[in-house]
């Protein structure tokens, strides 16, 4: 123990060095999931089943495929690209959206950094991901890949300034940008979250999280990437590993803004079930007593915040499958079309919740401040456990594969009413 | 002893980054390449605010809200010569401020 | 040789050998590039230091927002002629001694004025002030006195420093970001763009041929 002390430095180097390896390995776990996920659900959406041949009946080990064959791709470099911002983009673009986890809480007091500006700091760094979009529609040499990198630049900063109006927004009610302690006052019932915490709060999440999916060049806003459009937009040129770092890139932020909603809007890593307390210091002191350093209160905590990750990342996950089912869905939007959401309709609506919070803070009866929350959550679970009624109940048939097999599902002899012809 | 960082580093670095500045203001024929030789400039003195912000605790709020004001001013005098490069852009088809000579002599 | 300094010669290193690589290089965009870069490693100086905030606005205002603005500005304007300009050898070693000298001298008076030093009674700030403070003194509701004094300033006029107060800066700065981004804005509208401008002189005035006007183009 004294040896630890003496070398704090060292220390403190060597667990830097591991907390980044361990959010390297997150991000890059939560990317092969995703891959997996994105096509799932594009699968099922589009009526069809999706992978199911690698590595089981579901297609388990598809991602791992697509990895190996992304990294046997010949890696091409077109002639007339600028050699080295070529191979720069993929990086900063990685970097821009990796950098983020710095000082993204997973549990309480489990970040790897604790900024008192950890929002700002995440926006901020979110923000020079533009860079590697830029970098490589321009040095790919293409005038394909420059149009599609210098709009989906423009769209990029655009939206930049309502998503961070809208995350002012629960800071403001929070009265801190230290992501651990807004997500540690939303302790206690579902209805402590920020989401029900007054009506701006509650377009603010809205508000946010579409300018996130614009942010994260997810469709509806992906013009800059579609297939129509622009061959592929700025990663036309890219093939092979250097594509899947831009991927890699895409799906890092899109955790990351998702897990800064998650964090601001829905409670972060509470569970949300009434009168229970935030588990980690609950657990802790209900285990054991605070002065022996390594007994009973450490495992207790422990255990607490690990419960805690995992609501966390669970949470995380159930947004990032919300832009997954949005992007199979809905249509996507011409450029013009995005950028006048944005810049006519979106930045508005963000500076009216800025304000409208700022006065609900300070201008309206107390009483109505306090009880508010509680008849919005209601409202709210109500009308989801009206949605999950009616999807339990609301009689569907199953996909039928290309040979009008419908057996693909059931183990045994298949019920009569579901043995269609095809 | 030299080693170990203190306050003179930093200006030393600073100082570093106006002369990289001023040259690549006197030797950019590009007009844009004369704007990223003051982006550098003002780079160099919002370190040297900082610096003075951590070593020299007198000036522990006002080096950074120094700091903050030139950011901010940087970036609208960087709009500001953007406007003024492309206006010119527009009007001799060119960059190139060897060509500006309409007010010469 | 702390963990401390050892980053400061990592981030030092990379802004110095990034900024000389602006003014070195002839291709413009890489300029731009080197001077992300450059303008990455300022930042990482400035989380090194202790402040945060500082470090925070760097990356969002500078590099997402100006140097965005900075490269639209190099894609709008390059054509093909304008992305590598050569500069003659006589420029550059006028060029680099004039650095030389101007570096020498800067660093000479770095480095012999020593009343730069904090005198005996202060040391080096612990913590930097957070953004709550600076955020207060911002709106002038800082009730934060200046820590110590300045040397070589008489103490009574010190001592009146009752509380820092940049409200009046604040207001002045975000009533001048206004003026000048509607200024910058109203100046790079699309104009009917003319052709080149022909001096009065030449034989093409007067033979009757308008000029070409021509819509201008946005992106």
């Amino acid at each position: 123990m004294e040896w630890l002390s003496s070398h704090k430095e060292l220390v403190d180097g060597i667990l830097a060095i591991v907390e980044a390896s361990l959010l390297v390995g997150f991000v890059a776990g939560s990317a092969v999931f995703f891959i997996w996920l994105e096509r799932k659900v594009a699968g099922r959406i589009q009526d069809r089943l999706g992978p199911t041949r690698v590595g089981g009946r579901f297609g388990w080990l598809q991602t791992i495929a697509d990895g190996v064959k992304l990294l046997v791709k010949e890696d091409l470099i077109p002639a007339d690209a600028d050699q080295m911002l070529f191979r720069l983009g993929p990086y900063i673009a990685f970097c821009g959206a990796f950098a983020a986890f710095i000082a993204l809480p997973f549990a309480n007091g489990w970040v790897a950094k604790p900024l008192s500006i950890g929002v700002f700091f995440i926006l901020a760094v979110m923000s020079t991901e533009v860079f590697g979009i830029i970098l490589a529609g321009y040095g790919s040499g293409s005038k394909w890949a420059l149009f599609g990198g210098i709009r989906e630049a423009a769209q990029m900063v655009s939206y930049e300034v309502p998503m961070a109006l809208c995350v002012l927004v629960p800071v403001i009610v929070a009265g801190s940008m230290d992501l651990n302690y807004v997500s540690n006052q939303q302790a206690g019932g579902i209805w402590n979250w920020y989401l029900f915490h007054d009506p701006f709060t509650f377009l603010a999440f809205w508000t946010y999280f579409t300018c996130a999916t614009a942010q994260c060049k997810r469709a509806p806003f992906d013009l800059a990437e579609a297939e129509s459009e622009l061959v592929a937009g700025f990663h036309t040129e890219y093939s092979g590993l250097r594509w899947s770092f831009f991927f890699m890139g895409e799906y890092g932020a899109m955790f990351a803004v998702s897990g800064i909603a998650v964090l601001l809007f829905l409670g972060g890593w509470q569970t949300g079930i009434p009168f229970l307390p935030e588990l980690s210091s609950w657990l802790a002191s209900a285990l054991g007593d605070p002065e022996q350093l390594y007994g009973r209160y450490w495992l207790g905590w422990v255990i607490g915040n690990s419960i805690n990750v995992m609501v966390f990342v669970v949470k995380g996950w159930v947004l990032v499958f919300v832009q997954m089912w949005v992007r199979w869905t809905l249509p996507r939007l011409r450029i013009d079309q995005v950028m006048m959401t944005c810049l006519k309709y979106l930045l508005p609506i963000s500076c009216a919740l800025l304000m409208g919070v700022s006065l609900w803070q300070v201008a309206v009866y107390p009483w109505v401040r306090s009880y508010f929350s509680y008849v919005l959550c209601a409202v709210c679970v109500g009308l989801f456990a009206w949605m999950a009624v009616k999807v339990v109940t609301t009689p569907s048939h199953l996909p039928v594969s290309v040979t009008g097999a419908t057996n693909l599902w059931h183990r045994g002899p298949i019920p009569p009413e579901l043995a269609q012809k095809p | 002893m030299i080693f170990a960082v203190g306050l003179d580093h930093f200006l030393l670095l600073g100082a570093l980054l106006f002369v990289c500045g001023a040259v690549c203001m006197a030797t950019k024929r590009n007009a844009i390449g004369i704007l990223m030789g003051v982006e550098l400039v003002l780079n160099a003195a919002t370190i040297n605010f900082v610096a003075f912000a951590r070593y020299n605790p007198v000036f522990q709020v006002e080096g950074q809200i120094f700091a903050l004001f030139v950011i901010v001013l940087a970036a609208a005098e960087a709009a500001i010569a953007l406007a003024i490069v492309l206006n010119f852009y527009n009007n001799h088809m060119t960059v190139d401020v060897d060509t500006a000579e309409e007010l010469k002599g | 040789m702390t963990l401390t300094d050892v980053l400061f010669y990592l981030l030092a290193a990379t802004t110095g050998i990034c900024a000389l690589a602006v003014v070195v290089t002839q291709n413009i965009v890489r300029a731009a590039a080197w001077l992300l870069f450059t303008l990455g490693g300022v930042s990482g100086l400035f989380f090194l230091l202790g402040a945060d905030f500082v470090g925070a606005t760097q990356l969002l205002v500078y590099v997402g927002g100006t140097l965005v603005l900075v490269v639209f500005g190099v894609m709008l304007t390059a054509q093909g002629p304008f992305i590598n300009m050569r500069i003659s050898a006589a420029e550059w070693a006028i060029a680099l001694s004039v650095g030389l000298i101007l570096y020498g001298v800067l660093a000479a008076s770095l480095v012999i004025s020593k009343q730069l030093e904090p005198s005996a009674g202060q040391s080096v700030s612990g913590e930097m002030a957070d953004s709550t403070v600076l955020g207060q003194s911002l709106l002038g509701q800082s009730q934060a006195a200046p820590a110590g004094y300045l040397a070589g300033i008489p103490a009574s006029v010190s001592r009146e420093r009752k509380k820092m107060s940049y409200l009046l800066p604040f207001e002045i700065v975000s009533v001048h970001l206004l003026v000048v981004l509607i200024g910058a804005a109203y100046l790079a509208r699309a104009k009917r763009r003319r052709s080149a401008v022909v001096p009065a002189s030449s034989p093409q005035r007067g033979d009757g041929r308008t000029n070409g006007q021509q819509l201008g183009v946005t992106v």
